[in-house]
């Protein structure tokens, strides 16, 4: 079922001598060359550290050492995992041209399965907005069309390899930054179970939503990918003690008899567009037709989810960003005359407005007197959020709903009203909230022939069976 | 500040102390930094501890055992606990938080008793992260006039546990004995070096004043930077004196925190006036929670060395002497209280053995029981006078044993015979005829003249107690028959 | 639930989380993080008595690493980020006042 396009099907041929990790590389390039000044995906691109890595894996294999199961594979990193002395930006003036001592644990367990970094893409300051809009180094395209946005915050990695500048992306999504743009790009991308990746290295934004994921062409090559980095990693506390799951050997084993629920709060909802439910309406049939059970559920709390996400996520950001105040690393104002004075430009200076936007919530959600109001409100309505899920993976096996509200909207149509922009991530949220994982799956296209994601969610560590619903999907089309 | 006694009686002086104990772990609370006084600045730092963007901190378990045996030795109940983070802006603060515990901390409800029986509450002793250390360079090298400062983050991430007594302490002196105690305790259990002067426990202290015979508790200021045990009773009796003077005045106190300046010798308010501080508690993400399960719970009190207290009432009850006398205190904080209680259970004379032990071993110096117990048989026996028995004492230690009486024959030194003693006296009564006839009139203090003449004469061979005894006699003689003096011992 | 978000209060936010926000900043700060607190009302006032709050979708606890030294950062490596650095230390702007 790979794609001869695809990074499995690739990282075959690497390893079997037949082909060369420099010629795949040299491949990415030479898209990069061609459309990169377009779209612009990359905050760095990472040429000649590509072709050398390039040319040591193909000398390995000369000498018939197998460097790995993604041996070759150019990987897009979203610019928000630390890479040792590589700039890592988080799009942020505040971090720009700050070269991290350290590595993520993803970027080492990569880099041990034989996937070549090709590059650092451009996301929403700090991986927060749902357009990459938000990067103070200029907004990336969509490589379907250059005039809207490729979602965010992973819009870089999304756009990277949907534009074929790398044959995989890594993402983090905290309320859908990897789902969202792989839906509006039309690529395959996937959040883990919370903790199922190791998040060392990973630039916070809100540590309890927070995970990486694989962005990927097609299902198994995200598969491959999220096996890769998984599994436990002694410094995330929060990483699961158990190994990677498995997922590629499940992964064609169909959904006979798969109980699949259609969550009636998300096909409901007031601003889904038609074109959306349409592929919605025809994932679920595709399902029923490869022998699952289809039926609706009702996951009554996620209605609250955005709402929640907007008061938790802000609160744990207002806390994870209050390091970069100009002492220890990265951009300070000069010239002020006292510490007070040096914070406040310095922040005030090196983030941009969503950033302080969400600062300011994220402060006032757990100032005095409002705690209990907001962020504990919010956290009991999290509560809410995972029995309902509890009860409806009682009776199924895995949830069916849109990825986005609508197809990828125009560059600049939802900056100036962050409500709006934010309603986009209205059906990734729940997954985040309940620490569930789910799958964004291109399923064919909707208005002005532009992708449409369908999600797959599934319960907490479900990822062999979402996977496999997600790769029936794929094969349906 | 000087205040008339008539002003501070009326009040009752009411404190609760704040002590941050640094734990004796070999690493970091979150990294496997090195938790290591003295090195070079900003040597033992990582990406964790400096707070780099993606670092993620792991709890060290022999800091969470440590925090469990402080929790067990001040009687607490150990709980399954949670991490907050504590947001502030410093820049000794990497994260620009801190993450301690807040509303779920491991140790609640425990007691320590003051060597004088005052039972003093622990309300809780939490786990903490410590801060960096910053210097200020310019002006007198104070905050407060420096042009910049530096900060070294090799403290960062040290792990402490904050020790919150309740209000139960009345004077500055129960405060000082309080900070006493506590050490004593935390060395004993191997939680703490004890170092005050490194910065190993720093105390807060926490004071009011209330009308006497009142109960509600008045405003109370908080006193931070009490580094010395001496610094924790000046700063009390400096706040106390302050805080009457101030209601005398007709003033109300300020509850704010105020900073004690060891060299001024005067606490100060720093704290910016336009600052809120507003801290903005929620649970650590990045960590998960902890649940010490019974099991190890209970191993870590099989462990438990016995406490301080206990060896005081053991030692005490041993020797004949108050547990929280000054002798039977320093035999414990000095760890000779063993030897002692080996020695009087070879045999040895309890007072003469503690009197040894504490005052003329030195720190960290070896004995063998058998060398140890032949000395002070020796000297009870009045066969070594006291300063000969600390000079056999100090060769013995010097040699690493080696048999007491073989030691004093060697050096010449054995105490001189009663009746050689008797007349070296005879003939310094002779010689001073006036003082003598002072002593037989009454006054006692010419005795001691006397026992120094005659050490000076017998170079030091003579046993005191003997020529007091011998003086005694003297007296009696001088007086006439029948005549009983009332004469101290 | 809460009475409306004024600029006083968002300027008191912004002075807690250390941002020198202009006073247009605080001016469209102001209506639009009282747009998501509007939002968020319907969460503020659901029913949610005896509901336990989840700060963690993780059923983990006691997860501790061993007491054993790794190694530290390189102190030139360390320095060399710093906007300032001085005699082996970070330089900072004078401190107002003492830590709280
Ligand atoms: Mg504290
Ligand atoms: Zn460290």
């Amino acid at each position: 079922m790979t794609q001869p396009a695809g990074a499995l099907g690739l990282a075959g041929e690497v390893r079997a001598g037949s082909r060369t990790a420099r010629s795949v590389v040299e491949g990415c390039l030479s898209a990069i060359d061609a459309r990169e000044q377009e779209l612009h995906a990359f905050n760095v691109v990472l040429a000649e550290e590509a072709l050398a890595r390039a040319d040591a894996l193909d000398r390995l294999v000369a000498e018939g050492v197998d460097p790995g199961p993604l041996a070759g594979m150019p990987v897009a990193l979203k610019d928000n995992l630390c890479t040792r002395g590589i700039a890592t930006t988080c799009s942020s003036k505040m971090l720009q041209g700050w070269r991290p001592p350290y590595d993520a644990t993803v970027v080492t367990r990569l880099a041990a399965a034989g996937a070549i970094a090709i590059g650092k893409t451009n996301l929403d300051e700090f991986a927060m907005g749902s357009s990459t809009e938000n990067s103070a180094f200029g907004p990336t395209c969509n490589p379907r069309d250059p005039s809207r946005v490729p979602g965010g915050s992973s819009g870089g990695s999304a756009a990277a390899v949907g534009a074929g500048f790398a044959l995989l992306g890594v993402g983090s999504d905290t309320g859908g930054s990897i789902r969202q743009p792989a839906a509006l790009c039309g690529v395959v991308g996937a959040k883990p179970t919370y903790g199922a990746v190791s998040r060392y290295g990973l630039v916070a934004f809100a540590s309890s939503l927070d995970q990486i994921g694989p962005l990927a062409l097609n299902v198994a090559d995200a598969a491959a990918l999220l096996e890769v980095m998984g599994g436990h990693d002694p410094m995330d506390s929060t990483s699961l003690d158990r190994p990677s799951p498995r997922l590629s050997e499940q992964l064609e084993d169909g959904v006979q008899g798969l109980r699949v629920g259609v969550v009636k709060e998300f096909v409901e909802l007031e601003g889904l567009a038609a074109d959306v439910a349409g592929r919605v309406t025809a994932a679920a049939a595709a399902l029923d037709k490869a022998g699952a059970t289809v039926d609706q559920v009702s996951v009554p709390a996620t209605v609250h989810g955005l709402s929640a996400y907007y008061l938790i996520a802000p609160a744990e950001c207002s806390s994870n960003l209050a390091r970069y105040d100009g002492v220890r690393y990265g951009y300070r104002h000069a010239g002020s005359r006292d510490i007070t004075e040096m914070y406040g430009r310095t922040r005030a200076n090196g983030f941009g407005p969503e950033v302080k936007r969400r600062i300011m919530l994220g402060t006032y959600a757990l100032s005095a007197g409002y705690y209990d109001a907001y962020y504990g409100q919010a956290q009991r309505v999290r509560t809410l959020i995972v029995r309902d899920f509890e009860a409806a993976y009682e009776r199924f096996d895995v949830l069916l709903g849109p990825t986005t509200p609508t197809v990828a909207f125009p560059l600049g149509a939802k900056t100036h009203d962050p409500l709006a922009m934010y309603l986009s991530d209205v059906y990734t949220i729940p997954s985040n909230l309940a620490g569930h994982p789910a799958v964004s799956v291109p399923f064919g296209t909707g208005q002005d022939d532009l992708p449409v994601g369908v999600q797959v969610l599934a319960p907490a560590l479900g990822e062999p069976v979402m996977f496999r619903a997600a790769a029936v999907l794929e094969a349906s089309l | 500040m000087t205040t008339g006694e008539g002003r501070t009686t009326d009040w009752e002086t009411v404190i609760g102390l704040e002590v941050h104990c640094e734990l004796k772990t070999a690493t970091k609370l979150f990294c496997g930094c090195r938790n290591q006084f003295g090195d070079e600045p900003n040597t033992n730092v990582c990406p964790v501890c400096l707070g780099l963007p993606g670092s993620l901190p792991v709890v060290n378990a022999q800091a969470v055992e440590l925090a469990i045996r402080v929790g067990l030795a001040l009687r607490c109940d150990v709980r399954p606990s949670i991490f907050h983070r504590k947001n502030y802006f410093y820049p000794d603060m990497p994260k620009d938080y801190q993450v301690s515990q807040y509303d779920e901390p491991i140790n609640v409800d425990g007691w320590l008793d003051l060597p004088n029986g005052t039972r003093i509450g622990i309300e809780r002793a939490h786990m903490e992260e410590d801060t960096g250390k910053s210097t200020h360079v310019g002006g007198t090298g104070r905050i407060a006039d420096a042009t910049h400062s530096l900060v070294d983050y090799n403290r960062a991430g040290v792990p402490l546990v904050e020790i919150v007594s309740r209000p139960d302490l009345r004077s500055a002196e129960d405060a000082k004995a309080y900070v006493s105690e506590l050490r004593a305790i935390l060395v004993a259990i191997g939680a703490s070096d004890g170092r005050m002067e490194e910065g190993s426990l720093r105390v807060d202290a926490n004071v009011s004043l209330r009308p006497r015979g009142t109960e509600e508790y008045g405003t109370r200021c908080e006193i931070k930077n009490l580094n010395s045990l001496r610094s924790v009773a000046r700063a009390i009796d400096y706040e106390v004196a302050r805080q009457a003077a101030e209601r005398h005045a007709g003033s109300r106190i300020v509850q704010e925190t105020r900073h004690w300046n060891e060299g001024e010798g005067r606490t100060s308010s720093l704290r910016s006036k336009e600052e809120a501080y507003d801290y903005r508690y929620f649970p650590e993400p990045d960590l998960v929670p902890l649940a010490p399960s019974d099991a190890w719970v209970a191993a870590v009190r099989q462990t438990l060395p016995v406490l301080p207290a206990e060896r005081r009432a053991s030692l005490g009850a041993t020797v004949g002497a108050e547990p929280a006398s000054e002798m039977v205190v320093t035999a414990v904080d000095r760890g000779v209280d063993r030897l002692v209680l080996d020695a009087v259970g070879a045999g040895a004379d309890g007072r003469i053995a503690l009197n040894r032990a504490v005052n003329d071993l030195p720190a960290d110096a070896f004995i063998e029981l058998d060398t140890f117990v032949a000395l002070v048989g020796l000297e009870a026996g009045g066969g070594l006078t006291p300063t000969q028995s600390k000079r056999v004492l100090e060769v013995a230690v010097a040699r690493n044993g080696g048999d007491p009486a073989a030691i004093a024959a060697e050096l010449g030194l054995e105490a001189m015979g009663d009746d050689m003693v008797a007349a070296a006296l005879d003939e310094l009564i002779a010689a001073h005829p006036e003082d003598f006839a002072d002593y037989v009139s009454g006054n006692d203090k010419v005795a001691g003249k006397f026992v120094g003449l005659v050490m000076k004469s017998t170079g030091g061979k003579a046993n005191g107690r003997v020529v007091t005894q011998l003086l005694r006699d003297r007296r009696a003689a001088g007086q006439g028959q029948g005549q009983d003096q009332a004469l101290s011992p | 639930m809460t009475e409306r978000l004024t600029r006083t209060d968002v300027a008191h936010v912004a002075r807690l989380a250390r941002l020198d926000l202009t006073e247009e900043e605080i001016g469209t700060f102001t209506g639009q993080l009282a747009a998501v607190l509007d939002h968020a009302a319907d969460v503020a006032a659901l029913d949610t008595a005896g509901v336990s709050p989840t700060s963690h979708a993780l059923a983990l606890s006691n997860v501790l690493r061993a007491d054993v030294p790794r190694p530290s950062l390189d102190r030139h490596e360390v320095l060399a980020m710093a906007p300032e650095a001085e005699d082996g230390r970070f330089r900072v702007p004078r401190i107002l006042g003492q830590a709280p």
